[in-house]
């Protein structure tokens, strides 16, 4: 299956995220901090924060969480965040690995969300367990093992979505640059279709290449990657979720741009 | 963090009156990429065309470049700041750089990207064309122009018109080498006597009606060699500008070196001609530019006022106090401007770099406290915040202590210039970059900046011997290289003494060759040297200049003598004795000179 939901729908807008909450036919995820979601969030919301996800995000723990937060393989669920829809996908990606196959992003953060004086509230809803299936796509994860022998084909495109300057210093060999502020346009977490594939297309990022993505350390930069190239169709994506912390602590090789003092042009 | 939100930018916003964009240029841009990376562009063709878009080489790869977005008259608005925050995050390196011609540079762009920088670029009216390359470079305009006591009238409507004719124009897209023109204010704040063309306004009195013209200089220019330019005539009236720019350029074209890449400047064409030889020409030339023009061609100067509105401010008004450190940066950042009640305010920036966040700040600090509404890049790696009321000045420091933008020292010897160096360019020895920020730190640590006795003084440093970093102009310039004990090496600078860019513009003398881990004490003895011998009114650059200058009477009479003192400062320890000599700023393996092929010339 080439898209996240059966429709192809990666993002959720604003206005029908409204509608759907009206119709009681969505489970909205806050991804964001246990005290942050109970100040205000989206009404209706649940929580999961990503912390809470990763301190054991085994196929057996996620189905447990996926059951305590009142989702079947047919709820439509949509996830947001509050740091540019990169936690969001991490959570959105990791159902989408158990089997589900109805999650989309929440268009925008919730900062964005509460600009725009649109509802919200601090109930925690009461939530009816359910029953969801198991069946792990591991078509959509890569390993570090499954890298470092991809990486030796010519069809496999690795990208690595940290700031550039971490690039340069250091990175997989062989995997190409594009920081996740580039897939953002405005108040959007991802930029518009036509936009996105402009960018790609510049970067020979295209046609039915296996794309590999990875990150920093837990897969939520490259997470938000994932799903900017399944915005724009690309087949054939995987997340490798455990990214460039796995990698170094295996002592895998990696790659540096030498000779130049990159960092000091940083203000920072 | 959040996205950064253009939605909300205030209605409010002055918005230019030029677009410098051209959307078009953007797919053509990436369209030859894409033919290069097939093959199916040489090499040369697609540099010539690459660097004539604005877009740089990158130090040891080919797979980045630097996109030097142009500033003509150093203007910026605020959206315009908003949107070059945005483009640093996305394609650069979260930060960007103010350069000493007024553009502001973009670096580590990877070379496939940078077509969506311009398009980014064109949605807020600027460019990055002809930003390099065999052009027309950056028109530059002092930053106090308009403001300025000692101006006579405003040049920036001349500066802009200038910019625009030249901007895409046919006759300047295959020059022999680069081309510069810098308009200023006065003689004290310009560089005019440095370029290719300086320009100075003048109003001269006729028959009891005044005229406006300039003092034009030709043939100046700092680099591998530097010359002083030459005053074309005593009075140019306003209508012979552009008569007079084409005529320049025209001689250029048709006498400049284009074989010999290192010496194909102009200022070499009048060095090997003569000046009053090239006097002659230009005098020729214009006339036959003047007869033949089919139509009469001038500059479309536009010069209604600029609105001068002092900004509705939303933010909290309420009284707080004053923070600490307010009397310091008042001092050493604004200039009183001859408009009652504003000042000029610069900020002081470490070798011109700047976040993606404070760009984006500053973009609503001048929506809320520039009457002019927009900003003006100077000539030392800064920017300047201009018609702010001297009420106002408390509360704009404390906002820019929030977004970490209220160091003093802007308009003092504490701010240095430094190339870009081994952070980026092919061609430098040195990190001068970095060595110009850790001597700011460590100078604003010493609070030299609140000394007088310094403030006119200038230190300015390159990488290599080209002189972007300016030291030929400076007090105190350095410029890098490589130097070794046996078989290791350490990276050393050329220190010139004496350097000045005013009225009395010479370059600097050569003194001696300092280390680079002793530069710094290095400063530091001179100005203890200057102390000891300082008459009363001195100044350290005006000490310097009498040495120079052979009129200094105390036992310190010429260069000589300053570097009897130092050497014994910069004697290389061995590498066992101190091993952080041999090793450069910002890096920890061992210093090793290696350049790639410079695009200066290309």
């Amino acid at each position: 299956m080439c898209c996240l939901t059966k429709s192809g729908k990666i993002l959720t807008d604003v206005d029908s995220l409204r509608s759907e909450i009206r119709d009681k036919s969505v489970r909205v995820i806050d991804v964001r901090r246990e005290n942050d979601y109970k100040q205000d969030h989206i009404p209706t919301a649940v929580n999961l924060p990503l912390a809470n996800l990763l301190s054991d995000d085994s196929p057996e723990r996620v189905l447990k969480l996926v059951n305590s937060m009142g989702i079947d393989d047919e709820t439509s669920v949509v996830v947001y965040d509050d740091t540019f829809g990169a936690l969001a996908s991490r959570v959105a990606w990791t159902l989408e690995y158990l089997g589900h196959s109805n999650v989309t992003l929440l268009e925008t953060t919730y900062s964005h969300w509460k600009s725009l004086g649109l509802e919200n509230d601090s109930k925690t809803p009461e939530i009816q367990s359910k029953e969801h299936s198991m069946h792990l796509r591991s078509e959509i994860l890569a390993t570090s093992d499954y890298l470092e022998s991809a990486k030796t084909r010519d069809d496999v495109i690795l990208i690595d979505n940290r700031e550039r300057l971490n690039f340069l210093e250091q990175h997989i060999p062989g995997a190409i640059s594009l920081p996740y502020r580039t897939l953002a346009s405005n108040d959007h977490i991802l930029r518009s279709k036509d936009d996105m594939k402009r960018l790609f297309d510049n970067r020979g990022i295209t046609g039915n290449s296996e794309i590999i993505t990875y990150c920093g350390s837990v897969g939520t930069l490259s997470g938000l990657a994932y799903y900017a190239l399944k915005s724009v169709g690309l087949p054939n994506t995987k997340l490798y979720v455990r990214s460039f912390k796995e990698w170094k602590n295996l002592q895998k090789p990696t790659e540096k741009q030498e000779d130049a003092s990159y960092w000091d042009l940083s203000a920072e | 963090m959040t996205i950064s939100d253009l939605g909300q930018s205030s209605p409010e916003s002055v918005k230019p009156k030029i677009n410098w964009a051209r959307i078009e240029e953007t797919d053509n841009f990436a369209n030859t990429v894409k033919l290069f990376r097939q093959g199916k562009y040489d090499e040369d063709s697609f540099r010539r065309f690459r660097l004539q878009h604005g877009a740089y080489g990158t130090r040891m790869t080919g797979d980045y470049a630097m996109v030097r977005i142009k500033l003509p008259a150093g203007e910026i608005y605020p959206h315009q700041f908003e949107k070059i925050s945005q483009l640093s995050e996305q394609y650069s390196i979260g930060s960007a750089h103010f350069s000493t011609r007024e553009n502001i540079q973009l670096h580590w762009v990877i070379l496939e990207d940078v077509s969506e920088i311009f398009r980014g670029l064109a949605e807020v009216g600027l460019t990055s064309r002809e930003a390099c390359g065999n052009s027309v470079r950056n028109v530059m305009c002092s930053p106090l122009s308009g403001v300025c006591s000692d101006e006579e009238f405003d040049a920036t409507p001349y500066a802009l018109a200038t910019a625009r004719f030249f901007l895409r124009n046919p006759m300047a897209q295959n020059l022999p080498r680069k081309f510069k023109f810098n308009f200023t204010c006065c003689e004290k704040h310009g560089m005019v006597r440095m370029v290719d063309v300086g320009l100075i306004p003048q109003i001269r009195e006729i028959d009891g009606s005044s005229q406006r013209g300039f003092k034009i200089f030709l043939g100046g220019g700092l680099g591998n060699k530097s010359y002083v330019g030459h005053q074309l005539e005593e009075f140019t009236p306003e209508e012979d500008l552009l008569y007079t720019s084409i005529a320049v350029m025209r001689i250029f074209d048709r006498l400049g070196d284009r074989k010999n890449l290192a010496r194909n400047r102009m200022r070499y064409l009048v060095n090997d001609m003569g000046w009053e030889k090239f006097q002659n020409l230009v005098f020729k030339e214009r006339a036959i530019v003047r007869a033949t023009q089919s139509i009469i061609t001038q500059l479309d100067v536009d010069t209604t006022p600029d609105e001068i509105k002092h900004p509705i401010r939303i933010t909290d008004e309420s009284g707080s106090l004053t923070p600490d450190g307010y009397a310091r940066w008042l001092k050493t950042n604004t200039v009183k401007q001859k408009q009652s009640d504003y000042r000029s305010v610069f900020i002081t920036l470490e070798a011109g770099d700047i976040t993606a966040n404070q760009l984006n700040a500053l973009g609503n600090l001048i929506r809320d406290f520039s009457s002019e509404g927009k900003a003006r890049c100077g000539f030392v790696q800064n920017v300047a915040l201009r018609y702010v009321l001297e009420d106002d000045l408390p509360r704009l420091y404390s906002k820019l202590l929030e977004v970490g933008l209220a160091k003093s020292g802007a308009l003092t010897m504490t701010a240095p210039i430094g190339c870009s160096g081994t952070t980026s360019c092919n061609l430098a020895l040195t990190n001068s970059h970095r060595l110009a920020k850790e001597i700011q730190r460590k100078f604003l640590e010493l609070r030299l900046d609140e000394d007088d006795d310094l403030s006119d003084s200038s230190i300015k440093i390159s990488g290599c011997p080209n002189s972007c970093g300016q030291h030929g102009i400076a007090t105190i310039g350095f410029f890098g290289g490589g130097a070794r004990v046996g078989k290791d090496m350490y990276p050393n600078y050329q220190m010139s003494l004496g350097g000045r860019s005013d009225g009395e513009t010479m370059l600097g003398e050569i003194c001696l060759r300092i280390p680079a881990k002793r530069v710094i004490p290095v400063i530091l003895k001179i100005i203890e040297v200057f102390k000891d011998r300082k008459k009363s009114g001195d100044t350290l650059k005006s000490w310097i200049h009498r040495i120079v200058n052979g009129n200094e009477d105390s036992d310190i009479k010429s260069i000589n003598d300053i570097k009897k003192i130092l050497e014994p400062l910069v004697i290389p320890p061995t590498k066992e004795e101190d091993p952080d000599f041999y090793l450069d700023y910002g890096s920890d393996t061992s210093y090793h000179t290696k350049t790639g092929k410079g695009e200066c010339a290309a």
